[in-house]
């Protein structure tokens, strides 16, 4: 069992290694320039310079802000009004058109509309954030109540359950995985969405300091801020699974 | 335990149905499939919509919605809940109304023990075999201390001898509890050892009513027999017609 364990973590792991290796060894062969392909070493000593010196830090926390409150707010809003098109017809009657119209425009398309209305500050990137989690979370959360088992509503009806009791005891946690499906894949969305809008119109934040970097040819920053906007979205992704793992585990 | 009369019954199944469920007695809905036994038990649940009158003790429900009439349903596919384990789907019914937690726990344990699954507690529905499920969705029906029992097709998916013994025992605890009970089902054996009179329904019409008292008033080493050939007449004609032999359906025996 424990050899088990550690071949399938040797398999996910040597490709890393694998990779490391290649990329470090064409950088030392310097057939381009080391500042526009640094090696890995160069990379991670970057790295640790721009952790002690708090660089990395101050802008994860203007990003990881931003992304927390789009994103909450979005996920919250998407999860409320999906409970009411989803359980209530006449509800989803009248809001289907109009998400079914703003639904299929890029995030990204908005930010021109949204500089002018919001203003280039702090609101821009939470507002986009917030459209990139709404909808989706709420198409998620529609699909995971229309998708409870007749049988098992009216079961609950027969017990004697209200309405409301019935939205709360027995839709809402047979939805759960299908909202969190939504959560989980937006919540690495959130994370692309913010360095864009940080790239275009924002001073501070990673993808600031992405672009910062970028005119002053630092590719070994622009590597390290990429490393570290992958861990994000990675570690969102599975902080929703390791949730939805704990809420189900046992009848799923 | 009340009296059900159902009067007039008009929907997209049935055109003018009336027939009654006396106080106590376990009543067999007998037919084929598509006769409409499901809806007529959705019905009497108010989970769907009708024309007519249902009493309950000569009282209408009609305006009472299905979690005021004080039915216990038990669902052709049981209708557990998924992520409530054993426990908690038994003691549903309990917790919406409010009971306090001890009191729930003791209920349940005592539904538990009355339907023998005491020891599959904490076990969620995916874990459970088809009889046990069965037995849950029973206790889970149970629970509400119904005065009206619907059993739609309850053996369905279930082996002859785990049929056997579930049909002793339901009738047994219907009996205990003297809760006026529907049960519908296809099958005759299920009919013939559960109920105390029998209603053949098809295609939305009652076609004929057999009682305990015809059961008992026959000979009882033919009883068995004359009573299966009745009812496979009453379908076999049924089916015949369906299928557009109306020569044999119209023969003196299905006339009969």
């Amino acid at each position: 069992m424990e050899d088990m364990k550690i071949k399938s973590v040797l398999v996910g792991i040597l490709p890393v290694i694998a990779f490391v290796i290649i990329w470090e060894s064409i950088a030392q062969l310097n057939l381009v320039p080391k500042y526009i392909f640094p090696s890995f070493s160069a990379v991670m000593i970057e790295f640790y310079h721009l952790a002690v010196s708090g660089v990395l830090l101050d802008n994860l926390l203007s990003s990881l802000f931003r992304v927390l409150a789009g994103f909450l707010l979005g996920s919250a809003a998407g999860i409320v009004v999906g409970i009411g098109m989803g359980s209530k017809e006449s509800v989803n009657k009248s809001f289907h058109p109009i998400f079914s119209l703003l639904y299929p425009i890029p995030v990204l398309g908005w930010a021109p509309l949204l500089m002018v209305w919001i203003g280039i500050n702090e609101l821009l990137p939470v507002a986009l954030i917030f459209l990139c989690s709404f909808f989706p979370v709420l198409y998620n959360t529609i699909t995971g109540i229309k998708g409870v088992d007749r049988e098992v509503i009216k079961a609950a009806r027969t017990l004697g359950a209200s309405d409301g009791k019935i939205l709360t005891t027995v839709v809402l946690p047979l939805a759960i995985p299908n909202i969190f499906t939504g959560l989980r894949l937006e919540a690495g969305m959130a994370w692309r969405v913010v360095i864009a809008a940080e790239m275009v119109a924002i001073p501070t934040g990673i993808g600031a300091l992405m672009i910062r970097s970028e005119s002053l040819l630092r590719m070994d920053v622009i590597i390290v801020c990429l490393m570290v906007l992958s861990v994000m979205c990675l570690a969102f992704e599975r902080f929703f699974q390791f949730v939805e793992r704990r809420i189900t585990t046992g009848w799923r | 335990m009340p009296t059900i009369e159902v009067r007039n019954i008009r929907n997209y199944v049935f055109s003018n149905l009336n027939m009654k469920v006396l106080d106590k007695e376990l009543l067999v809905v007998l037919g084929p499939n598509g006769a409409g036994k499901t809806t007529l038990l959705n019905i009497i649940a108010g989970l769907v919509d009708y024309e007519g009158t249902i009493l309950f003790d000569g009282i209408p429900v009609d305006k009472a919605p299905t979690n005021d009439r004080q039915i216990g349903y038990l669902f052709q596919n049981l209708a557990l809940f998924p992520h409530l384990d054993v426990a908690s789907n038994v003691g549903y019914s309990l917790k919406v109304r409010g009971k306090k937690k001890e009191e729930i726990a003791q209920e349940v344990d005592e539904l538990l023990k009355l339907t023998k699954i005491e020891h599959l507690k904490r076990r969620y529905p995916k874990n459970l075999s088809g009889g046990e499920k069965q037995r849950v969705a029973l206790a889970r029906a149970l629970a509400t201390s119904p005065k009206v029992l619907l059993l739609d097709e309850p053996f369905n998916s279930l082996d002859s001898g785990m049929c056997n013994c579930l049909r002793r025992e339901i009738r047994q605890i219907q009996r205990e509890m003297g809760t006026t009970t529907v049960f519908v089902t296809h099958n005759l054996t299920d009919a013939e050892e559960m109920g105390d009179r029998i209603v053949v329904l098809n295609e939305g019409k009652i076609q004929q009513v057999t009682s305990k008292m015809f059961k008992d008033a026959t000979d009882n080493d033919n009883r068995s027999q004359r009573f299966q050939d009745c009812l496979h007449c009453a379908i076999d004609c049924y089916c015949k017609r369906k299928e557009g032999d109306y020569e044999s359906a119209d023969s003196p025996a299905c006339r009969m």
